[in-house]
This record gives structure tokens, C-alpha cells and sequence, in this order.
């Protein structure tokens, strides 16, 4: 007789006792018939900070779509669980229901919506000026601005940021999230990265920069649709700089 | 009962607060009869009803700044109906206004709204003409706003048109400026049509005076059998001219939009540009606000009301 799976189990992981949070195996995703992901396998600890570093086009952008739930990039093969469920077969706006979000590398625009409101959407009760002035924007000038073509590209990645705050997920996915701010604020953002963590988030910091992956509590390296080394940030940057890639012998590995 | 209690009732029905109208300068008029007219220091305002249907003159004297915005209210409040208006209005130079026009038809079943309006601003004059429509929720009107206006050197003239709440019917703008030396003009409509609504938009800009400037911007979206036409045209006929047509429309269901943004240079030192982008909502935009945990309706319906805000 077949057991009856236990829907309510939740495995720590072995090295950490963490429960899993995320848990992504055997991904497969083509694009064009292109193959993006190839049998990809991929844990986050509950309240970590993973680190998700790969060259330009190694996947990483595709991965964070996948676990969204973007309509284009619905996986082939391989199952995606959060917080102790199959997700996979979920639309987005469920999987931000259950509490996973995802900040943009290039975030979209809007015409006429103001950032106040932009902030609220997934949480009407937010407190707009805090998470302003957490991102390094002043309220009384922000926050009746629009999301529009008006902001320049560093203002739009904070109030990103900020909408981010504003949702206090499960899991927040920021896909690049240091591409186009300046160093001075990258103290900021790392900043914001940690006040998800106090407020109990999970983090898929995805980047291909390896000082940026550095302040990740754990860290994989994908390469070619796949993770090639996972475990500590010290070790996987280790592998990741000294181009020891098995996939690829180091030579797509890096930027 | 007053001659405000059926405007007050138009305004509930579209779901608006009415303004402080009889404290302002104003004309308001249902049908064919005049109800009420006022001028202020200043705003001569001069009214009458006809057989063919209500002439005003507004006259704005030179040099004066109005506090206040001067309110034109027109409408029907029966379901029948034809209403014609012919305006001048007119401001006089460095005398700046700020004018809300009101056009509400609350339960139309067959009805017209016909507006021919001349507009002049004379040297250094400043137009705020701000005009809300409200239609009704049967679709069954048909409204034809008319304006030509001209603008003198260094005249300001900004013309926002919306109509985004219940029903549009068959609707028909037609604009045209004539702009003058270094002055501006901007038109913007904002429309959202639904059912088997039926829109044109046809608005000109002609940038004649040296250091010109002109924007023509339109933001309309459609659902269920909605159809739009709409033509932005924006002429630099001379030296230092600027001018750009701006159109957007967001298109659903079986919806069509024809949008088609002109622009004629007849000067080598003038410069007009244009955009165009017409299409179902933006794939990024749907999916961020989706990200953030709103059902694909509810992102729709945000990222239009954004459009037309």
C-alpha cells in the first residue's frame, strides 16, 4: 500500500536544520527552443540571504521568471515548492498571494500611477514615507511622483526596492539588484537587503557581481541552466573567481 | 426648486462633488434654457437661449487674473434631447483663466450635445480649460465637441478633455489652434470606451508664429466592441517651432483602434516629433503589478486608470 505523502512536512536542511523554503528540482526550461534551464536544483533556507551568481545569460534572470510564474517561462520539467507546497502550477499573482515577489532588473513604468499608491498596491495599510526614506528617497518629494519615464533608472530601481519593503514577502527575488545604482548607494541597497531579513524575508539576491554576492549567507553558481557549486558564499566565490567550473571549464562562467 | 438642484442631481449621478458654482463666474445650461449666468469683476459673461440653442461670450479683460475658475455647466436632464452651444470666448491681453466645463448627460436614451467653441487669446493670455464629461450608462448620445482657437504671441492655452466614467456613445472631437509667436498650446484627451462605444478624435495643432510650441496628447483605451479613430497633427510652419503628438491606446477584447499621429514640417528650422504605441497592456507592467499579488483584471484595470489619470 502506497503512504499517503505528508503535505504538512517541511525538511530542515541537513547541514543548517533551516526548513526549506523554496525548493526547486529538475527544472527544465526552453525558450525558442532553446534550452534556458537543464535539470536544475536549487534550496533556500527560511530567513536567508542566497547569493545567485552567473555570467550574462547563464540563467539566472529565466530562473527568477520561473519561480514568478512569468507566462513565458512555465518550466517543461521539474517541480517548484514554497513553504511546503507545489507552486508550480500556480498563476503569479497566486504565488505573491502565498507571499514571493520579484524586483525587476529594468522595472516597468507607469503613466499616471503615483508611487504612494504604486507602494500600496500589495499592501494597502504600508507605510509609504518609512519605506521611502529606507531606500534613500524623501517622501515629500517622492511620493506623489509617478512611476513614469520621469524617475531616472537608479530612482525607479529604489522605488522597486521600496515596493519590495512595502510587501514584506516570504520571498523577495531581486534580479540584479545593484545594475544601474551607484556605488554610493550599493551601502543602501545592502541596507534594504538586511531590513527584508530583520522583517523575517527570505532573499534570492541574483548577480553576477561577486562583491555584491559576498554579503549572502549562502550562495550557488549557475552555469549553462545549471547549478554548478552551492554551499557557503566563501567557497562558492572561491570556485566562482577561480574559473574551476565543471560545466564549462571557467570559460562561460564569467563576465 | 432652485436653478441649481438639476446640475446638483447631474453631479450626483456621475458621482462628482459640484464645485462652488454660483459664487463664480459661470453659465449653466439644460437644454435649450438657460438656467443661470453670472460675471464677475472682470469675466463678462453674456448668455442667451435661442430657438437653435444657447449662445454665450465670455470676455475676459485685459490684464486680469481670475481667482477663481469659471465654470461652464451643460446638460440634459431628461432623456430626450438636443443641445446646441455656440462660444466665444475670448481673453484679452496678460489676462489669465482657469475654466471647468461640466458637460453631464445622466440617463440619455437619444440625445445630442453639440459645442461650437471659438477660443482667442490675445497677447500674453493664459487658458487653464480643463472639460469632464459624463454620459450616462445606456450609450445612447451622441456628442460633438467643436473648438478653434487662436493664440497671440507669448499665449499660453492648455485644453484637457476626459471622459472616463460610464459611457462615451458616439463622439466626435474636433480641434484645431492656431499657434502664434513663442506661444504654446497643449491638448489632451483622455477617453475610455467600453461596449459598442464609438469614438474620433481629430485634433491640429498649426505651430505659425516663430518659437511656437505645441503638444498633442492622447490616451484613450477600449474594450468589448469599443472602435476609436484617432488623428494627432501637429504642423511647424515656422522658425524654432516645436511640437511632438503623443498617442497611446490600450486596446481589449474585440476592440479596434486606428491611431495615426501626423506631423508636417514647412519650415527647415522647425522640429516636430511624435510616438505612437497602441496595443493590449504592456506584458512588464501586467506582470510586475501581478508580482505584487493582483489578479490580471485588477492590473488591467489599474494600469489603465493610470493611463487616464
Amino acid at each position: 500500500m502506497t503512504a499517503w505523502p505528508n503535505l504538512f512536512h517541511r525538511p530542515g536542511h541537513p547541514d543548517t536544520g533551516k526548513p526549506v523554503l523554496l525548493g526547486v528540482a529538475g527544472l527544465r526550461l526552453e525558450l525558442e527552443g532553446k534550452r534556458i534551464l537543464d535539470g536544475l536544483d536549487l534550496e533556500l533556507l527560511s530567513g536567508e540571504i542566497h547569493g545567485l551568481l552567473g555570467a550574462n545569460g547563464s540563467g539566472k534572470s529565466s530562473l527568477a521568471y520561473a519561480i514568478m510564474g512569468c507566462e513565458d517561462y512555465r518550466p517543461g520539467a521539474g517541480e517548484i515548492t514554497f513553504d511546503g507546497r507545489r507552486i508550480d502550477g500556480l498563476p503569479m499573482h497566486e504565488r505573491a498571494r502565498l507571499g514571493i515577489t520579484l524586483a525587476w532588473q529594468e522595472p516597468a513604468r507607469f503613466e499616471g500611477l503615483a508611487i504612494r499608491d504604486y507602494l500600496r498596491v500589495a499592501n494597502p495599510k504600508t507605510d509609504v514615507e518609512s519605506c521611502l526614506k529606507r531606500v534613500g528617497l524623501d517622501p515629500d518629494e517622492y511620493a506623489a511622483r509617478a512611476v513614469d519615464k520621469t524617475l531616472s533608472g537608479g530612482e525607479r530601481k529604489r522605488v522597486e526596492l521600496a515596493a519590495v519593503l512595502a510587501m514584506q514577502p516570504k520571498l523577495a527575488i531581486l534580479d540584479e539588484p545593484t545594475a544601474g545604482i551607484d556605488l554610493l548607494s550599493l551601502d543602501a541597497l545592502l541596507a534594504v537587503i538586511e531590513a527584508l531579513r530583520a522583517a523575517g524575508s527570505t532573499v534570492l539576491l541574483i548577480t553576477h557581481q561577486a562583491e555584491v554576492a559576498a554579503h549572502a549567507d549562502r550562495a550557488s553558481q549557475l552555469c549553462g541552466g545549471r547549478i554548478v557549486c552551492r554551499g557557503e558564499t566563501a567557497s562558492v566565490l572561491e570556485h566562482y573567481r577561480k574559473r574551476v567550473c565543471k560545466r564549462c571549464d571557467g570559460r562561460t562562467c564569467h563576465v | 426648486m432652485s436653478d441649481f438642484e438639476p446640475l446638483y442631481d447631474l453631479f450626483a449621478t456621475a458621482g462628482w462633488t459640484p464645485p462652488p458654482i454660483p459664487e463664480a463666474a459661470h453659465v449653466v445650461a439644460y437644454g435649450h434654457r438657460l438656467a443661470s449666468t453670472q460675471s464677475l469683476a472682470g469675466v463678462r459673461v453674456e448668455a442667451e437661449a435661442t430657438d437653435t440653442g444657447i449662445e454665450a461670450r465670455i470676455t475676459i479683460a485685459a490684464g486680469t487674473r481670475v481667482a477663481q475658475p469659471i465654470h461652464l455647466c451643460f446638460g440634459l436632464y431628461q432623456q430626450f434631447g438636443v443641445q446646441n452651444v455656440h462660444l466665444a470666448l475670448t481673453l484679452e491681453p496678460r489676462a489669465d483663466a482657469t475654466v471647468w466645463a461640466h458637460c453631464l448627460f445622466a440617463t440619455p436614451l437619444a440625445a445630442r450635445h453639440a459645442m461650437q467653441a471659438e477660443v482667442v487669446l490675445m497677447e500674453g493670455a493664459v487658458l487653464r480649460h480643463q472639460e469632464a464629461h459624463y454620459h450616462g450608462t445606456s450609450g445612447d448620445i451622441q456628442v460633438i465637441p467643436h473648438t478653434r482657437a487662436s493664440l497671440e504671441k507669448d499665449a499660453r492655452y492648455l485644453a484637457d478633455f476626459s471622459l472616463i466614467r460610464g459611457r462615451v456613445g458616439r463622439l466626435d472631437i474636433d480641434y484645431s489652434v492656431n499657434v502664434g509667436e513663442a506661444a504654446e498650446a497643449e491638448l489632451t484627451s483622455r477617453i475610455y470606451g467600453f461596449g459598442s462605444d464609438a469614438i474620433r478624435i481629430r485634433e491640429q495643432l498649426k505651430l505659425d508664429g516663430q518659437g511656437a510650441r505645441g503638444l498633442v496628447k492622447t490616451r484613450v483605451a477600449v474594450r468589448d466592441d469599443a472602435r476609436a479613430e484617432v488623428l494627432g497633427m501637429v504642423e511647424g510652419n515656422a522658425a524654432g517651432a516645436r511640437g511632438h503628438v503623443d498617442c497611446m491606446e490600450i486596446v481589449r477584447d474585440r476592440a479596434e483602434v486606428s491611431a495615426v499621429p501626423e506631423v508636417r514640417v514647412r519650415h527647415p528650422q522647425a522640429k516636430v516629433t511624435h510616438e505612437a504605441a497602441i496595443g493590449s497592456v504592456d506584458s512588464r507592467q501586467l506582470e510586475t503589478l501581478m508580482a505584487r499579488g493582483l489578479a490580471p483584471e485588477e492590473a488591467v484595470d489599474l494600469i489603465v486608470r493610470g493611463m487616464l489619470a
